[in-house]
């Protein structure tokens, strides 16, 4: 640099203003990237709250939300939400029975018992899983599992909500293992040395020392698990059918409040018509569901994190 | 409870070992159940996707990688399913890297403790667990109606950005943070200012980190169907978007970025919505590709992180 041969150990005023001038636009640009995030959450809350605003002016909010008939589509139009809901519900309950059992155990395992050689293969092969784009298992549920579930129950239709239940089950079973797996590792050695000390056997340790001890993060696992299971789209959408349905039983289809959204945008949705805004009032409630289970999974992680 | 006959009788050997006994049985029991849990479990995932596999052998050729989309299942393909993945994925990386890697270097090496950094902080772990069809309403109530935009490329390739900008935002951090203090004093040491520590010291240590971040989130954008759904791409595409070089100057165009489209996801879904088991098949075969895709691309980041953890210095 020219400023550096003039005089090797100072650098002239000139390159230093220039240098602090790009140091300070970059700290400018970088601020904004970072801020883009949370535009990205502004946008998201305006445009759900802005739709549902003109929805709830035509429609009571108290309708929605305890009504029991959703026909938004249909000449007779019905605007509760609860037949939405109910699927949402029956299908994560199925999802989380699958998932937390073997979500638990499959963390403890890896956790306390595997060899070290075969974690570092199945952390990987867990990622990997994780990947697995939702509208193949969508297909799964409905080509596959559908079908075989046939066979055990005769009368279980070809839409319905326990076969996407399971595969979504098998779905976020990686996650939550991988989640839980994290929380019991950081647990202390010393409380698993003072519990052999003891007398406790490799068991016991994990059931009485360990998992008491990652107690929050584990519980956190569960919620974020429960989230991702209520957002999910496409498994819903592909093999619970699209008939809004107010029902808890497993064995019968219904459309969930994801499965809706995807129904209606498939039609050609025009701007400021009910359907469009349905859809809004629709996502606000999930938003709303998703957001707050994501935060009690927040909370509760960073509680976790405090202890240790 | 065991504990106290064990204190009553501490010198009953054969108590003792019966004990003991039962205890390593016991842990035999559990290993053998979740050893069972976790293979039936992997065994089941396996042999769906194999099913999917021999389902779809059939129909994946070069007439299938080469053919539109056709309501005579024999000459269907996806040429325009796949191209479009391919343009939709080059505008989620130019978005995401920048602002991603923007955003983490800001976070990391940056910002100071205080509630804007908080708010910041709180706010990236939410986004990452918003439902991504939330995504497709932002992209359909505001780019779509707000802004004024169509079922284009590029908006479908924003959406995708921002839904993966908290993967990258993490990866980023994580690879800066990976780096050691010294690396960032010895730079200051030798007269760099903040700026230069990061673009020519800390950026290039943190390369594969970010981009092992940033195939995983594109892997992640790849498979996404919901929010490309809701900005309505058309599920029947038999046309490419305008290529972007052309033979009169200035020999580049970006009218690709506003062409309609489909995408990989959603003509695999299309498929699968229809009752002919021909299409079935299609659908299987548009699966074998998607899911081949995603897990190469999963796999290259596993492999780029291992090889990363084998050197854990810096450069």
């Amino acid at each position: 640099m020219a400023e550096s041969q003039a005089n090797p150990v100072q650098p002239s005023d000139a390159f230093l203003r220039r240098r602090r001038r790009k140091g300070l636009l970059m700290q400018g640009l970088l601020f904004a990237a970072a801020s883009i995030s949370v535009l990205v959450t502004v946008g998201i809350v305006y445009v759900l709250v802005r739709e549902s605003i003109t929805f709830f002016q035509e429609v009571s909010i108290i309708d929605f939300l305890t009504g029991t008939r959703w026909t938004p589509l249909f000449a007779s139009k019905h605007f509760g939400i609860w037949p939405l809901l109910s699927a949402t519900i029956t299908v994560s309950a199925v999802a989380l029975a699958v998932a937390i059992p073997g979500g638990t155990l499959a963390a403890i395992y890896l956790s306390e018992f595997a060899p070290n050689r075969l974690r570092e293969v199945i952390k990987p092969v867990l990622e990997l899983l994780e990947g697995i784009p939702t509208v193949v298992y969508g297909y799964f549920a409905l080509l596959f599992v559908t079908p075989l579930l046939q066979l055990v129950f005769p009368d279980l239709g070809g839409f319905n909500l326990l076969s996407p239940g399971l595969v979504m089950g098998i779905m976020i079973l990686p996650y939550v293992t991988s989640v839980s797996e994290d929380a019991m590792r950081a647990v202390p050695d010393g409380l698993r040395e003072g519990a052999y000390a003891l007398g406790f056997n490799r068991f016991q340790t994990a059931v009485r020392v360990v998992m008491p001890g990652a107690l929050s993060g584990i519980t956190a696992a569960y919620i974020l698990g429960m989230s991702r299971a209520i957002g999910e789209t496409m498994v819903v959408a592909i093999a619970a059918g699209q008939r809004a349905n107010f029902t808890f039983n497993p064995m019968e289809g219904a459309a969930a409040i994801p499965a809706y959204i995807v129904q209606v945008s498939l039609g050609d949705v025009e701007h400021g018509t009910t359907a469009y805004q349905t859809i809004f009032a629709a996502g606000l409630t999930l938003f709303v569901i998703t957001l707050t289970f994501n935060v009690i999974g927040f909370l509760l992680r960073r509680r976790f994190r405090e202890i240790y | 409870m065991t504990h106290t006959t064990l204190a009553l009788n501490p010198t009953d050997d054969r108590h003792l070992s019966g004990l003991i006994q039962r205890s390593q049985r016991a842990d035999l029991i559990f290993m053998g159940i979740s050893v069972m849990v976790l293979t039936v479990a992997i065994l089941m995932l396996l042999s769906l996707i194999l099913a999917m596999a021999v389902q779809g052998a059939s129909v994946v050729d070069g007439q299938f990688l080469t053919s539109f989309p056709s309501r005579k299942p024999e000459e269907a393909g996806i040429l325009s399913a796949w191209v479009g993945s391919v343009a939709v994925m080059i505008v989620t990386a130019v978005l995401a890297l920048p602002l991603g890697v923007g955003a983490g270097i800001y976070l990391e090496e940056y910002a100071p403790q205080n509630r804007i950094t908080d708010l910041i902080e709180i706010n990236v772990t939410n986004l990452a667990g918003v439902p991504s069809i939330i995504y497709g309403l932002l992209a359909l109530g505001l780019f779509l109606f707000t802004f004024g935009m169509g079922q284009w490329i590029a908006v479908a390739g924003l959406v995708l950005a921002l839904l993966i900008l908290p993967v990258v935002i993490v990866s980023t951090r994580e690879a800066l943070r990976s780096i050691p203090g010294s690396v960032r004093e010895g730079a200051h040491a030798l007269g760099a200012d903040k700026w230069q520590t990061v673009s020519l010291y800390l950026l290039p240590a943190a390369r594969p980190g970010i981009l092992t971040g940033l195939i995983v989130g594109l892997s992640r954008a790849i498979g996404e169907t919901a929010p490309v759904i809701t900005i309505g791409a058309l599920t029947y595409i038999a046309f490419l978007p305008p290529s972007p070089v052309k033979t009169t100057p200035p020999f580049v165009s970006f009218e690709w970025l506003t062409s309609p489209f489909t995408v990989l996801p959603i003509q695999m879904f299309n498929w699968i919505s229809r009752p002919q088991s021909e299409f079935h098949e299609l659908a299987a075969g548009a699966g074998i590709v998607l899911l081949g895709l995603t897990l190469l691309m999963n796999s290259l980041a596993i492999y780029i992180r291992y090889r990363l953890r084998k050197k854990p210095t810096a450069k």
